[in-house]
């Protein structure tokens, strides 16, 4: 299957080998999209890396901008003001329900329903128009730079902001409704796909995937960055660790997220919105690693620099790269329908694989 | 009984040529040209069907669906006429597309498939009254006729599957005849009923037992109606039954390798499969061209045929509606619980609904009682036996009972 096939999502080849419609092995080739990110980094100024990171996962730029950023800004020791830290928040939450948005989108059309597709994207549609006008781009952002943010937002984006959220978020349990007491999607999801916590643990799995077994886990609390301690958020968590409990998970974080969101309009500062930093600026010598919570699970960045004006390497430890691994394993002995179902549920995105 | 609404279509126009040039014609040499018809009735039909189609789905999805298509006036007036011509200009462009033959399909077969599912469709249409005195030919075996030629359409999908050596393909027309065993039983079973009312197989005949009944078919016999219709939904492999052409598992199943107007033929054979079985529905279950609460007339009039096919027109458009409708609302069902569902729930039900129907039958006949009392009756007895077994049993989400 692959690596032309409607339902990958981009270029992930599958090695199937079928015994009628059921899998009998499964090997999941990646590398169709390899473009050299990490060996770009190299080459380029820290500035002028941003852009490359958009290009790790298109579906969230803010977050891979972010995780770039502050690897950055760990290793020069800088701090960004706290307009900037809040601004930041904004930008990942409203790209984790871009994100979102995309995935259940994508995910019904998987398991064959066509019209939620088009639901959640006149919805997402509505968060892009937001990034337009704060940044003027809709998907590869380039807006999170190293002290800061590219430009500020104003009163009027934040209003604008609310105003989605107003009426948006009565339109979660629309989604919801599509799908939850649907007997056909009920016995498409439950009990399919289901990854045993041990199993999570060992391949490393991570983000709303690991919250679906049932382990409250989130780089957003457990190793805070930027403001998100003052921040008030439940993470939600199922225990079936199946398709439909990662459905759930990921539906409850779009709540979540809009409450960050309505937090960070009342509380966000005034004040600069970016150090002023000098386009060439050196970074010292040595190594860190950072990591944060993307829409995906936990994508870290492993940064070493020589002293010059250019990583000396640079590193992505991505969420779907690890889930992809899972694959072999768990499609072993289910049905064709069941792949797609499966593969959806873990919110695969292939640029970010593989780099 | 007014004989003349048996009176066949084929008929009227014999005997108008022979009218006309004063020597009867044989039926053989009319039978083409009625074919003719039917043939561009369904191109007809599959056109404004693809369109509506087109159009259902996009207010159900908060589009507005092809607009520039077609007289600009008209699209600036609502969204419901704009983009008319949409679909005859899809037509000419798939009729002027290269034929692609791939180099490693077995071609008799691959080019096989198409012309047979479209000839089986025209076939099925014969029988079909689309008003009184107006089906093509009233065979006296007019169910079976229908059932039997249509279910040669899985024919015609594994032949498509097999020839395009393609793996997708293969599946698509496997699943195919999977589904096809498990859906045609309950099918045939579901029309049992109405046939066991009736006391026969002729469409027409059909129609004029359920206005000396009183009641259309569906009220004594609502679960071969709702049995009908879902095994029909997946007879002709509609969403959520389109296993056999699932677009994210099997690219598109066994069109897959088709191209041109080879492929439109495919499209076209569906569209026409649609209206088939929803007047056939209508037709069985639905009262066909009755129109409600107006008696048929002793003589044949011009006017009561028009009403009469408007109205059957009305009911299958309601019924292809209500298809339309299920398929861009609900998820794909897995293949093996779509054999599930048509063995273990639908063909026992299709029994039980054969059981009442008898019932019916006897308490009508043998008792001399009224059919809307019966009917009544019988959905009674029909609700009981259902608390009874408790078989529709839907499993609720334990996340969605937290919410509330």
């Amino acid at each position: 299957m692959g690596p032309q096939h409607p339902s990958t999502h981009g270029v992930l080849r599958m090695v199937l080998k079928m015994d009628g419609e059921r899998v009998v092995d499964c090997d999941p080739v990646v590398g169709y999209l390899h473009r050299s990110i990490e060996k770009m980094a190299e080459n380029r100024t820290f500035t002028q890396v941003i852009p490359v990171t958009d290009r790790l996962d298109y579906c969230t730029s803010m977050t891979s901008n972010y995780v770039y950023v502050l690897a950055v800004e760990k290793l020069a020791d800088l701090t960004p003001p706290p307009r900037a830290e809040y601004i930041r928040v904004i930008m990942t939450e409203l790209n984790r329900i871009a994100s979102h948005l995309l995935w259940y989108g994508t995910f019904c059309l998987e398991i064959g329903a066509t019209t939620p597709f088009l639901y959640s994207f006149r919805d997402r549609e509505k968060v892009l128009d937001l990034f337009e006008s704060a940044c003027g781009a809709r998907l590869l952002y380039n807006y999170i730079r190293i002290g800061g943010v590219s430009q500020d937002i104003n009163q009027k984006f934040l209003d604008r902001m609310i105003e989605f959220l107003d009426y948006w978020e009565p339109i979660i349990p629309e989604y919801e409704q599509l799908l939850d007491e649907n007997p056909i999607f009920y016995n498409r999801t439950v009990g399919v796909g289901t990854v045993p916590l041990a199993m999570c643990r060992n391949y490393g799995v991570s983000g709303p995937n690991v919250r679906a077994a049932g382990v409250a886990e989130d780089v957003r609390r457990d190793d805070p960055f930027a403001v998100y301690k003052e921040l008030e958020f439940d993470i939600p968590v199922e225990k079936e660790s199946d398709v439909f409990a990662r459905y759930r998970v990921r539906m409850r974080e779009l709540r979540e997220s809009a409450r960050i969101l309505r937090q960070c309009y009342e509380k966000i500062p005034t004040g600069a919105f970016g150090l002023p930093l000098n386009y060439r600026f050196k970074v010292p010598p040595g190594e860190t690693y950072v990591h944060i919570e993307s829409p995906r699970g936990d994508i870290g960045c492993y940064l070493a620099s020589s002293g010059g004006d250019m990583p000396w390497r640079c590193k992505f430890r991505t969420p779907s790269f690890v889930h992809i691994q899972l694959f072999k394993k768990l499609l072993e002995g289910v049905l064709i329908p069941d792949i797609m179902a499966i593969c959806a549920s873990f919110d695969i995105v292939l640029p970010e694989t593989d780099r | 009984m007014p004989e003349w609404v048996q009176f066949s279509a084929g008929k009227h126009f014999q005997d108008l040529i022979a009218h006309l040039s004063g020597r009867s014609v044989p039926e053989i040499l009319v039978m083409p040209i009625m074919l003719a018809v039917i043939l561009g009735f369904i191109c007809g039909s599959s056109l404004i069907l693809i369109w509506a189609e087109r159009k259902v789905a996009a207010r159900i999805q908060n589009r507005v669906g092809p607009m520039m298509t077609g007289p600009r006036k008209l699209a600036e007036f609502s969204m419901w006429t704009g983009g008319l011509l949409q679909t005859a200009a899809d037509a000419i462009k798939l009729l002027v597309k290269e034929l692609i033959i791939p180099s490693k399909t077995d071609p008799v077969p691959f080019i096989a498939a198409p012309v047979l599912i479209v000839t089986v469709c025209v076939t099925a249409f014969v029988v079909i009254p689309f008003g009184p005195a107006l089906s093509v030919s009233d065979l006296n075996i007019g169910v079976v006729h229908v059932v039997s030629i249509s279910s040669l359409t899985v024919l015609s999908i594994v032949m498509a599957g097999w020839s395009s050596n393609s793996k997708y393909s293969l599946l698509g027309g496997l699943r195919s005849a999977a589904q096809m065993l498990s859906y045609e039983i309950p099918l045939i079973f579901a029309l049992l009923g109405p046939i066991l009312l009736a006391g026969g197989l002729s469409m027409q005949k059909m129609v004029l037992a359920q206005r000396e009944y009183g009641c259309w078919f569906f009220l004594p016999s609502l679960l071969g109606f709702l049995i009908y219709y879902v095994a029909s939904i997946a007879e002709v492999n509609r969403p959520p039954f389109d296993i056999p052409e699932a677009e994210s598992e099997l690219v598109a199943g066994y069109v897959s390798e088709y191209s041109g107007m080879m492929f439109a033929m495919f499209f076209l054979a569906e569209f026409a499969n649609m209206f088939l079985v929803c007047s056939v529905a209508a037709t069985v279950f639905l009262g066909g061209w009755l129109v409600p609460f107006m008696a048929v007339p002793e003589q044949m009039t011009p006017g009561y045929i028009a009403l009469g096919t408007l109205v059957f027109f009305a009911k299958t458009s309601f019924l292809v509606f209500i298809m339309m409708w299920i398929r861009w609302t609900f998820p794909r069902v897995r293949p093996d619980h779509l054999m599930n569902l048509g063995w273990k729930y639908l063909f026992p039900l299709s029994l039980l609904n054969l059981l009442i129907c008898a019932g019916v039958a006897v308490l009508k006949d043998v008792y001399k009682l009224n059919g809307w009392g019966v009917s009544l009756a019988s959905l009674g007895a029909l609700v009981f036996v259902l608390l009874l077994l408790q078989v529709v049993r839907v499993p609720r989400p334990t996340a969605f009972l937290e919410k509330v």
